[in-house]
């Protein structure tokens, strides 16, 4: 079974249907794509994913548990993590506070470890400035780290999303266009970083409209158009496909063949 | 002069306690606060009647004045969960004027506007006036060195990453993996406990509380105080306050030696400098005399170099 089912999910806003029960199911290794026109529901369906908006209907089923409808903090919990498609920095706080933000099961987030300083809540600390250093200089951030997020390049801010991401530990990351308005060299890198990781091991949702970073990185991609799944396979194989061309390019009227 | 300048200190320092509880609340967590004068009173009361109606023991009166203003927080905040700014703004003062006006009404809960009078001081008696003031000055000192201690703790804390975190962005916050209601509980709670305590010293410093005392001016000093000292920061709220009490203290003297001006009038320019004082600020230091420093908390060193990650 996939990591990730997602099964006739709905959902509405004030009687537009963003989501007309789309079903797919996300595989536990490599890179997918998510990809179609625009308006065709791939955000929604991240904010459904991730607990951001509730979904109407339909079921999400991650790693054997039906998460559809829980909170964010409670998906995020269960290794589903996901990222902003407008790097959504937390402007007044480091890189590393950002970070750090992010690590799991900290006690020193209660009010009273916090007080005491508790010998468990500064280990963990220990453990996860370790962990946001690494991830830090993994992504290139370590020049960075002590700035206040504002201070960022459009770039930096993108790899800081990612860099968040992997602080929880995830078992998958679902990322909303990791390269929209990044120069191409930043692109590439931010690719390369990308591959890097799901070779180590972690899967990858990625919604992204530059075909040439779907087609590079991607082992599977599948196509939404209108809140619903269209179509899905290896990148050739979708962009020969005549229903997905109709999708982006709108009906041909005197076919000529 | 010299009790006058003890007395203010005493007065700068229970403002300071509302500073550092208000900063909990607004300047860490970024929620708007305008009920604080409210709890301030919660504090004043439930340490008054209990002293005086019920014979307690005045730091139990002071304990529970604190405690009781910390649940009326917890109250408050479970019941605006769902608000933000302006909204949260509104109904946060409408709790406060609902205690004042409760308490100028319900003539069994403490006289109404008659007020609390002869609340207990400790040693009153014993020291005389200008000696029991001296001494209230040191209790009042020492509350705010614990508390800024404290706070101090929670702000460097991952608690107050937390917090910090809700103020830039909730929805990151809880895709982070934080029950946001439990953090901007825990932040009213700690928050409304001090304003409660600074609220029971005040009582038992003066030895009468009535409504009238509790009125949203209050609220807007301290805002002015945080906002003067640096929003975000203990030691902004702790300089903002002494600051604010001094500008607020030290007008009265200036005032009079205005040519041409009434007494009325002399009043209504104080209120009018404190209101240029503020749009200065702002326009000049916008972050505080001392801002927010962003990323300079000392964090535990790693304990192994870095290395390549797995994820």
């Amino acid at each position: 079974m996939a990591l990730l089912e997602i099964e006739n999910v709905t959902r509405s806003f004030y009687g537009v249907n963003a989501l007309n029960g789309v079903s797919l199911s996300v595989a536990g290794a490599g890179i997918t794509g998510l990809i179609g026109p625009n308006g065709a529901g791939k955000t929604t369906l991240f904010n459904c994913i991730s607990g951001v908006i509730p979904p109407d209907g339909g079921r999400i089923v991650f790693d054997g548990a039906d998460i559809a409808g829980r909170r964010p903090d409670q998906i995020t919990n269960a290794g589903l993590v996901r990222t902003f498609q407008i790097a959504r920095g937390l402007q007044r706080m480091s890189v590393l506070d950002n970070l750090m933000l992010y690590g799991a099961d900290q006690p020193g987030e209660s009010i009273w470890h916090a007080l005491v300083r508790t010998p468990v809540s500064v280990s963990r600390e220990k453990e996860l400035v370790d962990r946001a250093l690494a991830i830090a200089a993994r992504l290139n951030l370590m020049r960075v780290i002590r700035n206040p997020a504002s201070d960022l390049s459009g770039g930096q801010k993108k790899l800081l999303e990612i860099g968040r991401a992997l602080m929880a530990q995830p078992k998958m990351i679902l990322l909303d266009e990791p390269v929209a308005g990044v120069n191409p060299t930043l692109a590439r890198e931010i690719g390369e970083h990308l591959t890097s990781l799901a070779r180590d091991g972690l899967p990858i949702l990625l919604i992204e409209h530059h075909m040439d970073m779907i087609s590079r990185l991607c082992d599977h991609v599948i196509v939404m158009a209108e809140g619903r799944h269209l179509a899905e396979g290896r990148f050739e194989e979708v962009a020969d496909n005549a229903q997905v061309q109709q999708a982006y390019m709108g009906r041909r009227w005197k076919s000529a063949g | 002069m010299e009790h006058y300048l003890v007395a203010m200190g005493v007065t700068a320092g229970i403002y300071a306690l509302m500073a550092l509880g208000m900063n909990v609340i607004w300047g860490m967590a970024g929620l708007i606060n305008l009920g604080l004068v409210g709890f301030f009173a919660v504090g004043a009361y439930t340490s008054g009647i209990l002293t005086l109606k019920f014979g307690w023991p005045i730091l139990a009166g002071i304990a529970a004045g604190t405690l009781v203003a910390s649940l009326f927080g917890v109250f408050v905040a479970l019941i605006t969960v769902r608000l933000r700014g302006d909204y949260l703004a509104i109904v946060t003062l409408g709790f406060a004027e609902t205690m004042r006006i409760i308490m100028s009404n319900e003539l069994w809960i403490a006289n109404g506007t008659d007020g609390l009078s002869g609340i207990p001081g400790p040693f009153r008696q014993a020291l005389g006036p200008h000696a029991f003031n001296l001494q209230f000055l040191a209790i009042v000192i020492v509350a705010v060195a614990i508390l800024f201690v404290l706070l101090q703790r929670l702000t460097r804390s991952p608690f107050g990453r937390v917090l910090r975190g809700i103020r830039e962005d909730e929805q990151v916050v809880q895709v982070a993996g934080k029950n946001v209601v439990m953090f901007k509980v825990k932040a009213f709670a700690v928050g409304t406990a001090a304003l409660g305590l600074s609220g029971a010293l005040y009582g038992h410093f003066t030895s009468y509380i009535a409504p009238d005392l509790f009125a949203p001016l209050l609220t807007l000093y301290i805002k002015l105080s945080l906002l003067s000292g640096g929003l975000g920061n203990n030691v902004g709220a702790v300089v903002g306050a002494v600051l604010v009490v001094f500008f607020l203290e030290s007008t009265r003297f200036v005032i009079p030696y205005v040519p041409e001006l009434s007494a009325v009038q002399g009043a209504a320019l104080r209120e009018i400098l404190i209101a240029v004082a503020l749009l200065l600020i702002l326009r000049i230091r916008a972050r505080g005399l001392i801002p927010e420093k962003v990323g300079d908390f000392p964090l535990p060193e790693p304990t192994r170099a870095s290395q390549p990650l797995k994820p």
